[in-house]
């Protein structure tokens, strides 16, 4: 750092210049970045030191159980797991081939930027209003079962889906426009341009976009709730119709056990299991991408 | 605003007629001009061409009769719509929502601004350098195939590479790291780069928009270089800002001035020399511009 950033003033020359408000201003940034950080720090270690001694391998490998000590998280992981994979499948398509079309194809009008202020004001609609929707439409209409993996999935999935849009969108919009020229001079079609140029280049933000969105999905507890699936399952599902259960939810369920043993060990043990998945699932995909970016 | 129109044809009919003899570099000696016709035959042109950006007229009633394996060179101020000019020969200006086309443009006879004409199989027989080098982020190989592949050319597609390479004098410095990717090299390679991809596919016609501009000196004489040798075999179109470069390598000069108009239209010794207006002369001595 250079001495005048910290000194509140310079002896200069020149004359003197107060720095005492940027001194000040970069104290408060400083404790503006330190707040976030911190607070999750403490969080974390706080439940990390809870979970000590709850979080083994029999927790990871057994269904739950009324006893605290016998409790096991299996069923949740494995059902969070498929019903992320699921979403990962139905989204993907989907969000990429709605971006392309809104970037690519879609000409500039008024119905354009109808849908797209729609996309937008999706993205932001609360996610217990999804639940109704995947209730109503899902298991009621569609009647593919209550709170079974692929109701949630398309649940959670439509509710994903506008964020899936719109970071694919950013990502289409950054492919630079000399690029598409250069293909478009060659004597490319469209569909040549959009598989050959702008797809490759705009995939590492796809992405990433894709990525984040799915982290949300995976902490997704009330929508879940709304389309009824069950809070507890004691057996892994074993189909598409099998009903399921998610990490959160089963740990919501065990927060509101009266014994003190769940409300602290079982959750902490069951809150670090869900965020290390997640992390995990976020590294891979980051791998996956950094890997994209370079290959293209 | 008519007469300095002038195509090479009306020209040869003027009564100065010894004048533009001297001018062509390519002759027999006054065998009249059936032979010298052979000699240009004019590929593209243009009838009362007008575009549009909007409300905005960027070109206005252009004339011009481009000949065959000549490098044309397009000149004038900024805004005077050369890239426009060079943009609608490939209909370029068609992905622009707002463009609007007037006029007849026509290449080997055919007006390719008529229904039954598909851009994208105008452009596989025009290609197009532009003026920064814009390579894809893939191999040196897989970039100048590009136009190959996307015209479902897949025939010796090495060979095509490689000659397209050779022809762009970048085959030397390249032939080793075919594999590497086209953004590790430098500036004026890639935009050698970016020729050998738009003659790979062996089109008719090369347009050029300003494509030495963002390149240091060295690089530029070497492109200037390899225009020259195109225009052996290809129809070369190259917007220029730089007029001693005009003045280099073109055989024809087409000057636009403001207002999207072209001025004066002639051999590039006798717009250098002797324009017929006070207007382009000004310009090309630098009083404005």
């Amino acid at each position: 750092m250079a001495a005048e950033s910290t000194d509140a003033t310079t002896d200069s020359a020149f004359g003197h210049i107060s720095r005492r408000k940027d001194v000040a201003f970069r104290l408060l940034a400083l404790a503006a970045t330190l707040v976030g950080i911190v607070s999750l720090a403490l969080l974390l270690t706080n439940v990390a030191v809870d979970a000590v001694g709850w979080l083994d391998w029999g927790f990871l490998t057994s269904p739950p159980h009324p006893f605290p000590d016998q409790a096991g998280f299996l069923p949740a992981i494995v059902g969070s797991l498929a019903i992320m994979l699921l979403i990962a499948l139905i989204t993907f398509p989907l969000g990429v081939g709605a971006a392309v079309y809104l970037e690519e194809y879609a000409s500039d009008g008024p119905l354009t930027t109808f849908i797209q202020l729609n996309i937008a004001n999706l993205a932001g609609v609360p996610s217990i209003v999804y639940g109704l929707l995947g209730l109503g439409l899902f298991v009621g209409m569609l009647d593919i079962g209550y709170g079974s993996v692929i109701a949630a999935a398309f649940t959670v999935g439509l509710l994903i889906l506008p964020i899936v849009i719109i970071s694919a969108q950013e990502a289409i919009r950054a492919v630079p426009d000399s690029q598409r020229q250069a293909s478009y001079g060659m004597g490319a079609t469209k569909w040549q341009t959009i598989r050959n140029v702008v797809l490759p280049r705009a995939m590492p933000g796809i992405m990433t976009g894709t990525i984040l969105a799915l982290g949300r999905a995976i902490g997704e507890t009330a929508p879940l709730i709304m389309i009824a699936a069950p809070t507890t399952v004691f057996g892994v599902p074993t189909g598409l119709l099998s009903k399921v259960s998610a990490m959160p939810l089963q740990i919501y369920n065990w927060a509101s056990y009266p014994q003190q043993a769940f409300q602290y060990g079982v959750v902490a043990a069951g809150v670090v299991t869900l965020l290390v998945i997640l992390l995990t699932i976020n590294s891979i995909a980051i791998v996956i991408r950094n890997r994209f970016e370079r290959s293209t | 605003m008519t007469p300095p129109q002038m195509s090479h044809s009306e020209t040869e009919s003027a009564a100065d007629q010894p004048d533009t003899t001297l001018d062509s570099d390519i002759v027999d000696d006054g065998d009249g001009p059936d032979q010298r016709t052979m000699m240009d035959r004019t590929l593209l042109e243009a009838r009362n061409l007008d575009v549009y950006y909007g409300d905005e007229q960027a070109l206005t009633d252009v004339d011009i009769e481009i000949p065959e394996k000549q490098v044309t060179a397009v000149i004038g101020p900024s805004g005077c719509g050369k890239s426009t000019f060079l943009r609608s020969i490939n209909r370029m200006n068609d992905l622009v929502d707002t463009a609007r086309i007037e006029g007849d443009l026509l290449f080997d006879g055919k007006n390719v601004y008529d229904d039954d004409v598909d851009p994208v199989a105008l452009r596989r027989k025009i290609g197009m350098v532009f003026q920064s080098p814009n390579p894809f982020p893939k191999s040196i190989r897989d970039n100048v195939a590009y136009g190959l592949k996307v015209q479902g050319d897949d025939e010796n597609v090495d060979e095509k590479v490689e000659t397209a390479l050779k022809r762009a004098a970048l085959w030397d410095e390249v032939e080793h790291q075919l594999d590497e990717s086209g953004l590790e090299l430098s500036g004026g390679q890639q935009q050698r780069l970016c020729i050998a991809r738009a003659i790979a596919p062996d089109p008719e016609v090369i347009l050029m928009d300003e494509p030495a501009s963002a390149l240091d000196p060295v690089a530029t004489s070497k492109i200037e270089d390899l225009i020259e040798e195109l225009a052996e075999d290809y129809t070369v179109v190259i917007v220029t800002h730089n007029m001693q470069q005009a003045a280099r390598i073109s055989d024809k000069t087409a000057v636009f001035l403001t207002g999207g108009e072209l001025v004066e239209f002639d051999n590039t010794n006798k717009i250098f020399e002797n324009p017929d207006h006070q207007r382009v002369e000004d310009y090309i001595t630098g009083k404005f511009g």
